[in-house]
């Protein structure tokens, strides 16, 4: 008989868990979201960084290093196997003249964790590689394997593929508690019911910490929301580095990036400031923070773009636990409840290794006898993309489908094609509610410098119509685009 | 890819500045055609149901749709010919009077030849990433235009209780549309110590309706969970900093964005147009051609206009320029002079004049002032004018017969003062 496994929270952690399940005969896979859709929490506003592994302290956070490190590398196949944009570019984390003692640290943790080819760069040679950097930089940290990643697609990749593969996406559907009987779990009580479960793998990233406590497990583990916010630029600034750069990290934080991101925007960021742990939702910008954005990235670049070429400022929230220990552990009482908890940086870059660290954990812990699936398919293809395509390529594909033949963002050059795709995969893998930041997430429109002035209702229009929703009640985020027709106030008084 | 004969001249946006331009081509007998991305002609105006529309043009106050109606049948009645769902994918310069237009239609790419190009795609509104304000990002805040489009062609409310950011005539129109349809239009926030707009509208958006301004305020902070719940206002100083300690929170459910427009001249940067950073538009001379030759502008991806009359006008330049460049195979001049802006002059086009011909002047100023003149001191031209203000362009025209004078090689645009209160 399969295990009925129910996963709580679709971030990148519980995808890629679910995607690793799904290749075992053993499980039948339930993976269990509040938000409408999949990697709405800290997966979708983190830096996009697949990190080498060569900021990790494998004494105090052995587990960060070595799944960091497998995670990297994992990350190369399934990008390709699941068609996810990314780069590896390497990384340069710029030292000034007092910071080089701080620097050479990470050559040493470099050597220890075993991440290949990190180097000093010196200053002559580093200006060469990035003749945009600030002249007064001493040196530089250079680590070959940094990747850059769309963390959206990489979510929706992951679940597609998951769901291609039997996996069972719920969403819309919050855990209210954790029913145990007999030292065992049973299941997950939610808004839409009771979910059985043999295994409850407690993936909720933020929250993760109230859902170990619904399971009665590790009370004294709190997480505490660590806030990052960032700006991005517009494609067309010409400060665009071809590594991804990064201050130095002080005692007390983790530095600042700056570099191009998958489409080709600037970003810098994050700050990272800790707020009470009560403020799991407090993912608002402040004037202080991009301050301070502005400030770090005067020091990695010789000069900035205008303000005017910011296009974005958003800030994100990482589940810091405590002393920074990711909570990885399945339990013997109550049999079956697994904690993937607490999954602070850098877990997207480990997260298909976390994964595959889970699978092993069921398998030694509650002496499971994996059998791969005969019939797994490892692949998914992303939407095809007007924007990547040439002049004959679109015509060519306009002749099979005149849909692709109409523009919906100007921006990021979208074609109603690419909307109506969109809206396909979303019901695809189970989405109930067809929102447009989903959409956005999914096709880039309204990513572009007009933020979706031009795009935003054209986009609820076809929702609209192929949703069979009336324009006012189709969802943006998370509340509906109007109240009614013009005329609603005036008739209700 | 279909490849078409060639054009004398492609023009890009079927807006008012875009139809008066291919009007004036069909007039003066030139091959030409208006492409336009959405499904119908007309631009911005459709949605404009309010009047102010075609008091010179057509001598009527129109309103914007009326007047889209009225400039399009005169354009059926010449069978000018068009494209709707049209997107201009790029635009290849091969020469000074060959380029190639790249058109995604749903029948496929068709590559357009022409010898010119009059571009009048419009412009964009600045979005809340433009703006200072910082924290939540919740649903609930629209753009002016969005908004206008889902009441007055869609016909959906955005919410009942509204904050408007800008009182500039947009933000004063959308404060009263708002009122009139029975929303709460809890305040207008003005980051300046003046209203954006003209004082008509104050008085008959805001005043008629009991609408409060706050003059020298500005948003700091949208909150909200799932839809905006409150806005932070503070008042600013004279450099227009926030003021510690005059934070006030107003609730709404709505903010709606009226912050101001942005030439939208993505695809003429690309090949290479200069900008000016004054406009955001263009660099151009008096026929509206572009530092590339043979690609005119007009309307507001040439500068933000506050009259539909304005741009028409510029429409009908570009194609005047277009026919000049054809006839003499490039634009003939001895020498392009160019224009400074002097004294209280933020913004002027066009940026250099032969001195040959009549030149219209559009021009905004910095700051606010009462009894002043406009003046051209190298011509020794002299406008008295009761105000200006930076809501207002000032319009001009400088005759050639007064242009013959000029020895200098520029002219100077100025503001000058003429008593003291």
């Amino acid at each position: 008989m399969r295990l009925r496994v129910a996963i709580i929270g679709s971030g990148i952690i519980g995808s890629c868990i679910a995607r690793v399940l799904s290749m075992y005969e053993n499980f039948s896979v339930t993976l269990i979201e509040r938000e409408f859709d999949v990697g709405w929490g800290s997966s979708k506003a983190n830096s996009s960084v697949i990190h080498p592994g060569h900021e990790e302290d494998p004494e105090r956070h052995p587990l960060r290093a070595k799944l960091c490190k497998e995670g990297n590398i994992l990350w190369r196949t399934w990008a390709k196997e699941l068609d996810i944009p990314v780069k590896w570019p390497g990384e340069l984390m710029l030292f000034f003249r007092e910071e080089e003692g701080r620097a050479r640290k990470y050559i040493d943790l470099a050597k220890r964790n075993g991440i290949p080819s990190v180097k000093i760069v010196p200053r002559e040679e580093l200006l060469k590689m990035e003749p945009i950097l600030n002249p007064d930089v001493e040196g530089a940290v250079y680590a070959p394997t940094t990747g850059v990643i769309d963390p959206f697609e990489a979510v929706i990749a992951v679940v597609e593929n998951a769901v291609d593969n039997s996996v069972k996406l719920l969403t819309e559907t919050e855990v209210r508690a954790i029913k145990i009987a007999g030292g065992e779990v049973k299941g997950v009580l939610t808004n839409n019911g009771f979910i059985d479960a043999d295994i409850i793998i407690n993936a909720a990233g933020i929250h993760s910490d109230e859902v170990s406590h619904m399971a009665g497990v590790e009370p004294n583990f709190k997480i505490r929301p660590r806030r990052g916010e960032y700006i991005l630029f517009d494609e067309d600034v010409e400060i665009k580095p071809t590594r991804v750069l990064h201050t130095t990290p002080t005692e007390k934080t983790k530095g600042v990036y700056g570099l191009t991101t998958i489409h080709g925007n600037l970003m810098i960021g994050p700050t990272a400031e800790d707020l009470p742990p009560d403020f799991k939702e407090r993912t608002s910008t402040t004037n202080e923070g991009l301050e301070y954005l502005w400030d770090k990235a005067l020091a990695l670049f010789k000069e900035l773009p205008p303000r005017s070429k910011v296009i974005r400022s958003f800030a994100g929230l990482r589940a810091e636990p405590p002393d920074g220990r990711w909570l990885i552990r399945a339990y013997m009482d109550p049999w079956g409840f697994i904690n993937v908890a607490g999954i602070r940086s850098p877990g997207f870059t480990a997260a298909p290794a976390i994964a595959h660290y889970v699978l092993n954990l069921i398998r030694t812990e509650y002496d499971v006898k994996l059998i791969k699936k005969d019939r797994w398919n490892p692949y998914r293809r992303g939407i095809v993309r007007l924007a990547d395509k040439s002049l004959h390529q679109i015509d060519s594909l306009i002749r099979k489908n005149p849909d692709y033949g109409e523009i919906i963002c100007y921006c990021k050059l979208v074609s109603k094609a690419e909307i109506l795709e969109a809206i396909e995969r979303m019901r695809k893998i189970g989405i109930k509610t067809i929102t447009l930041d989903g959409i956005k997430y999914r096709t880039r429109a309204g990513f572009g410098r007009c933020q979706g002035a031009f795009c935003r209702w054209k986009i609820a229009l076809l929702v609209s119509q192929y949703t069979q929703t009336p324009l006012h009640k189709v969802v943006i985020k998370k509340s509906p685009y109007g109240i009614g027709d013009v005329k609603v106030l005036l008739r209700e008084g | 890819m279909e490849r078409y004969p060639s054009y004398d001249v492609i023009i890009i946006g079927g807006g008012p500045a875009g139809i008066a331009a291919a009007i004036r081509s069909k007039e003066l007998g030139m091959k030409s055609i208006l492409i336009e991305s959405r499904e119908i002609l007309g631009g911005v105006p459709l949605q404009c149901i309010h009047p102010g529309f075609g008091i010179h043009y057509f001598k009527e106050d129109l309103t914007g749709t009326e007047f889209i109606s009225k400039l399009l049948k005169k354009m059926e009645d010449i069978n000018v010919s068009y494209l709707t769902r049209a997107h201009v994918h790029s635009i290849e310069v091969r020469s000074h009077n060959e380029k190639v237009i790249n058109v995604i239609t749903s029948e496929g790419v068709k590559r357009l030849e022409t010898k010119t190009l009059i571009y009048a795609a419009g412009a964009r509104e600045r979005h809340i990433f433009e703006t200072n304000i910082v924290g939540d990002r919740p649903d609930g805040i629209y753009t002016a235009g969005e908004a206008q489009t889902l009441m007055d062609i869609y016909g959906i409310m955005p919410g009942k209780q509204v904050v408007i950011v800008g009182s500039g005539d947009v933000g004063l129109i959308m404060a009263r549309r708002f009122a009139l349809e029975g929303a709460k239009v809890v305040a207008v926030i003005e980051m300046m110590p003046y209203p954006g707009g003209l004082l008509r509208n104050v008085v008959q958006c805001l005043y008629d309706y009991d609408i409060p301004l706050y003059l020298s305020h500005v948003i700091k902070r949208v909150s909200g969970r799932r839809r905006v719940e409150k806005v932070t206002v503070s008042r600013v100083d004279e450099s227009l900093r926030p003021i510690k300690g005059t934070e006030f929170e107003l609730r709404c459910d709505t903010l709606i964005l009226a912050t101001g427009l942005i030439p939208n001249i993505d695809i003429l940067e690309r090949i290479g147009v200069i900008i000016d950073p004054a406009t955001r538009g263009p660099v151009v001379n008096e026929f509206l051609e572009t530092t590339v030759p043979g690609v005119f502008v007009a309307g507001n991806a040439l500068i933000i206009n506050d009259s539909v009359d304005n741009v028409v006008n510029q429409g009908e330049l570009a194609a005047e320029g277009a026919h000049i460049f054809i006839q003499n195979d490039g634009m003939p001049s001895t020498g392009w002079r160019p224009v400074k802006k002097g004294r209280n002059i933020r913004s002027a086009v066009p940026h250099y004049i032969s001195g040959m011909r009549d030149v219209t002047f559009y021009a905004r100023v910095r700051a606010p002032e009462r009894m002043v003149e406009v003046r051209v001191p190298e011509v020794d031209f002299k406008r008295r004018l009761h105000s200006v203000r930076p809501a207002e362009m000032i319009t001009f025209k400088l005759p050639k017969e007064l242009l013959a004078s000029l020895k200098d090689p520029k002219v100077t645009l100025e503001v000058v003062r003429l008593c003291r209160k």
